[in-house]
């Protein structure tokens, strides 16, 4: 199954929202920044943020689902047997 | 368009909710088990909540011609209090032939713990034990892979599990095929800044077909819209896909699932309007 829309159809539809989106989190990232220096920069949810924003760069059709991944703890196999 | 919500908390809601969801096509809803914003301290206050969710809500549901259906627990974040929730699970047979129980739910993990896992097969041999359909919670955010694996693991190391009798619920992108690879039903929740948004639910759609899933605002007491169901819709109509389609995961996928519980009688809309019954 796919969608009935083209992608011409698609970014028509969303241009201006996705901007939007990108504009929140241009600003987001300043307001962090402006808050000042207070060891922060160095959370590493900071950097997961940052690779998240590299990861939308890539190319594919599964970002949204890497993205997920980038977030997400990691499952250890047999855990039932420890 | 009729719709079913599947999986909304509306002890948390307010009637005048009911009343926009009956407005907006709603002709039924199930209400699993869930954490009340605090952990309760005896077992008598489930009982006290079990009560609520068997005799008031269908009673308050039916007001505005809604058919309200429930799941009973004790929820993966109080399951931590192992001794509690084994009292709690010992509450749940006599409730389990009133006529609006469709099973054991939502059961699950929340932080991955041994202690969530212990009652989570606890829960999980009641209701084979007992001819029960399972809803499944998968936890939040980071937790939620390895807790949806972890899950699907537990069920599976049961032989005694029938897949297509369990629902496991909030899949999003990274577990979506963790259920249905297994056979297992599957729903995404609509929520507004976590889980899924009508347009990712509708996007996973796209990908993965409309068997085995559905969609619930899984409305409660925190950010949610009870009214996320037809959010969906109208996504999915801008997009242009059939008002089928649509019907399938709204409507007749909750009928199909649901109506493996032997206590599922749903009447068709306009039949039940204000009787009150579900």
């Amino acid at each position: 199954m796919s969608s009935p829309q083209t992608a011409r159809q698609i970014l028509d539809r969303h241009y201006l929202e996705i901007r939007s989106k990108i504009l929140d989190l241009a600003a987001s990232l300043d307001r962090v920044d402006r808050a000042g220096k207070d060891g922060t920069q160095d959370d590493p949810r900071l950097a997961k943020l940052r690779s998240g924003i590299e990861l939308l760069l890539t190319p594919g059709t599964d970002r949204a689902e890497r993205v997920q991944m980038l977030f997400s703890d990691t499952y250890v196999e047999n855990w039932m047997k420890k | 368009m009729y719709f079913i919500d599947p999986h909304v908390h509306m002890i948390s809601r307010t009637t005048d909710d009911y009343e926009r969801m009956t407005r907006m096509g709603c002709v039924a809803i199930s209400e699993p088990a869930f954490w009340a914003g605090y952990d309760r301290g005896s077992a008598a206050s489930f009982h006290d909540y079990f009560r609520q969710l068997t005799e008031f809500e269908p009673m308050r549901a039916g007001w505005s011609g809604i058919q309200h259906y429930t799941w009973l627990c004790i929820n993966a974040k109080e399951a931590e209090n192992v001794s509690l929730a084994r009292e709690v699970i010992k509450l749940i047979p006599e409730f389990l032939d009133r006529p609006n129980v469709l099973g054991i739910g939502e059961i699950g993990l929340n932080k991955n713990t041994m202690n969530e896992s212990t009652i989570f097969q606890e829960h999980v041999d009641l209701a084979v034990r007992m001819d029960q359909q399972i809803l499944i919670h998968t936890p939040h955010l980071q937790d939620k892979f390895k807790g949806t694996h972890m899950i699907v693991d537990m069920l599976r190391a049961d032989y005694r599990v029938q897949p297509q009798r369990v629902l496991i619920d909030h899949v999003e992108e990274h577990t979506v095929r963790l259920a249905r690879d297994h056979g297992f039903w599957c729903a995404m929740t609509l929520y507004p800044t976590t889980k899924c948004t009508p347009a990712r639910a509708a996007d996973i759609i796209e990908q993965y077909g409309d068997e085995q899933i559905m969609v619930n605002s899984a409305g409660d007491w925190g950010p949610s819209n009870p009214l996320a169901v037809p959010d969906f819709i109208q996504e999915m109509r801008k997009r242009g896909h059939s008002e089928t389609k649509i019907k399938k995961i709204v409507y007749d996928n909750p009928l199909k699932f649901f109506s493996q519980s032997k206590n599922f009688r749903f009447q068709a809309p306009d039949i039940t309007y204000g009787t009150g019954k579900p």
